[in-house]
């Protein structure tokens, strides 16, 4: 196990180190620069030259990407060219916001999408189970944006039910501990729904397919035969079993949940990393898109690791780090 | 003796989009207390249909569409789904064929038997675990309290299906239906489950409903034996009885395709054709297509079960049966 982690980490690195290195050069391959924005009958060229060679970008290409990486190597970021602050203070102002968000939407994605698929699986061409499977199909074909717009119109311009944007009202001061937990709370509902929804649908539908392999298996003719009632047949025998390939969809759903925040940040001015990356981009801001690369990189690298450890525990056939075996 | 199990007109259809299949057709038989039975027939003939009748496992397409099935004088088949469950497991339970697939793999064997032991005996949880443990001392399988903690994966076949046997007979069942017990396994683990079985049936004094197409394990084991074909049966005798008298043609193939030790007479004979399929079933008599003996009225009209002794009854016009 620990020969395997160490294997996996190292194979980590390099994998990061990669990941940050074509994102360096793809992002100088795109046209303009962080002066782009500066441009205005004031902003002389001949000051445009001097802030360029203040941030060093009149260098050569492969000076720059030698010196960027020395300094990550080192755990510093730099600093922002568009803010004027460390890229380090950006991402621990943005990173927690952004995983508020993403941890409500897999909340939402695991258990709705559990829930809905052993229920669909247990009602197998139920009423329940139709409605379920064309929902399912529906919800999977909204594009995100578009989703979050309906929402806001119904339930936040129509029925004024919930906010549309940001992550807490502005008149947070005095409030009670409780109050404006419930407030964040609310502000929460709408983005984590947008985000978490579509990957609940189609979990729901990998989970009932499973579920459905399962059931036909003998153990779990052997289970009833023992006189156990259907829904610890299905809840203990079925589900741990029927789990397993699910597990590893949800590990691979992650990096769509980290692109799919992006979006929805932006629509719902979530001050969390999508928006921040978008905005970044926009300005060609690169230590900052260079740094949210690398943390995006460095979840999802640690994600799939965790996915290969919970199917180990899930599974006690597989013995996660050694080669061979059954 | 006393009967144990009354099996009543049973028949079990599966719906198909032709209709209605009757993959169990009208079957009648009985066990008494502490008998074992042999359910002998091909693949596809309707036995393991039976049994999973018998334990109302029939699940979607197929269902029980009539007969009853008397067991300790209750009919099983009116008894409501939450009083069954206290049947399965408890008072009969049932042996698969193939323990691999058998046994969840993501649970200890001592988990899986533990876990039929406590939904019908009020003990604690160490209770059970003792108990459970005991079990698989029972079934012989070396060092129990480690083997307890393994997984099905661990362990080769034929300790596998020892698990089966334990967790069947956790509760001290009445009545032990064994499908198959041995098809699955090693020949040479074949014997020695045989031989646990019959050890263990003397020792707990339950009944044992063995289904099996092999006619040795039979002869080993059980004290009369039914045959059925085609979803009837279409003889039944005791064991002695069965091999010396044969009486139905069918059963005189089954018999025929056995390899005997020291007999080099040529090659083995064998049943032209297949079981036919529900939908294909010959007029009258079901084997009339396959029989070597058939004559005209074997087309006409299907003989009943006739009596050739107080013990033994064949479906077959040759067994002077006046239709």
């Amino acid at each position: 196990m620990s020969r395997f982690l160490v294997r996996r980490l190292i194979q980590s690195v390099v994998l990061l180190f990669i990941v940050l290195t074509i994102t360096f050069f793809l992002l100088r391959l795109a046209p303009g620069d962080p002066m782009s924005r500066y441009y205005n009958p004031d902003f002389s060229p001949e000051m445009a030259r001097q802030v360029r060679e203040s941030l060093g970008l009149d260098r050569p290409l492969i000076e720059q990407y030698f010196r960027w990486i020395r300094a990550f190597a080192r755990g510093d970021f730099g600093e922002s060219i568009r803010y004027q602050r460390p890229v380090r203070e950006l991402l621990a102002e943005a990173i927690p916001n952004t995983l508020r968000l993403t941890i409500a939407a897999l909340a939402l994605h695991i258990l709705v999408g559990i829930f809905l698929g052993v229920l669909s699986a247990a009602r197998r061409y139920s009423p329940f189970d139709r409605v379920n499977t064309i929902a399912a199909l529906f919800v999977y074909s909204i594009p995100e944006f578009w989703l979050a717009l309906m929402l806001i119109l119904v339930f936040s311009l129509k029925i004024h039910a919930l906010p549309s944007s940001h992550m807490q009202s502005l008149d947070v001061e005095g409030m009670s501990a409780l109050s404006l937990f419930l407030d964040r709370a609310r502000h929460l509902v709408l983005p984590a729904f947008v985000l978490g929804i579509a990957s609940a649908a189609s979990t729901a539908r990998y989970m009932r397919g499973s579920m459905l392999d399962v059931l036909r298996e003998d153990y779990i003719r052997t289970a009833r035969a023992k006189g156990l009632p259907e829904n610890r047949v299905i809840l203990k025998h079925a589900l741990k079993n029927a789990a397993l390939p699910v597990v590893t969809i949800i590990g691979l759903d992650l990096p769509f949940l980290l692109g799919g925040a992006v979006i929805v940040e932006t629509i719902f001015s979530w001050p969390g990393m999508g928006r921040l990356a978008v905005d970044a981009i926009y300005a060609r801001d690169y230590p900052v898109v260079l740094a949210i690369n690398f943390v995006v990189a460095a979840i999802v690298i640690i994600a799939n690791l965790l996915t290969d450890i919970a199917y180990g525990v899930l599974d006690p056939r597989i013995t996660v780090g050694r080669g061979g075996g059954k | 003796m006393d009967t144990l199990i009354d099996v009543r007109n049973l028949t079990t259809v599966f719906e198909t989009e032709q209709g209605g299949s009757r993959v169990v057709d009208g079957v009648s038989f009985h066990v008494d207390s502490a008998e074992a039975v042999g359910l002998v027939g091909e693949s596809g003939c309707g036995k393991s249909v039976t049994a999973l009748s018998i334990m109302r496992l029939i699940s979607s397409p197929g269902r029980i569409a009539g007969g009853e099935i008397l067991f300790e004088g209750r009919n099983l088949l009116a008894l409501s789904e939450k009083e069954m469950r206290k049947v399965r497991g408890n008072k009969i339970s049932i042996v698969f064929q193939e323990p691999l697939t058998s046994l969840n793999p993501v649970f200890t064997c001592g988990e899986q038997v533990r876990e039929a032991i406590a939904l019908h005996q009020k003990v604690s949880r160490s209770e059970s675990k003792t108990r459970a443990i005991e079990m698989l001392r029972l079934v012989r399988i070396p060092d129990p309290e480690k083997r307890y903690g393994a997984y099905p994966h661990q362990m080769s076949g034929g300790m596998r299906q020892r698990v089966m046997i334990a967790m069947a007979l956790s509760c001290e069942p009445r009545l032990l239906i064994a499908d198959e017990p041995t098809s699955a396994l090693d020949v040479s683990v074949q014997g020695q489950v045989i031989e646990l079985l019959c050890e263990l049936q003397a020792r707990l004094r339950m009944a044992v409903l063995l289904i099996t197409h092999d006619l040795a394990v039979v002869a080993q084991m059980a004290s009369r034996v039914i045959v059925m074909y085609a979803g009837s049966i279409v003889e039944e005798a005791p064991v002695r009885e069965l091999f010396d008298a044969t009486a139905h043609p069918y059963t005189q193939g089954l018999l025929g395709s056995i390899a005997r030790l020291g007999q080099r007479s040529g090659p083995l004979s064998t049943i032209p054709g297949n079981v036919p399929d529900p939908f294909g079933l010959p007029p009258g008599c079901r084997f009339s297509d396959r029989c070597p003996r058939r004559f005209e009225k074997c087309s006409s009209a299907e003989p009943p079960l006739i009596d050739i002794s107080p013990a033994h009854r064949s479906r077959c016009w040759l067994c002077g049966g006046r239709g």
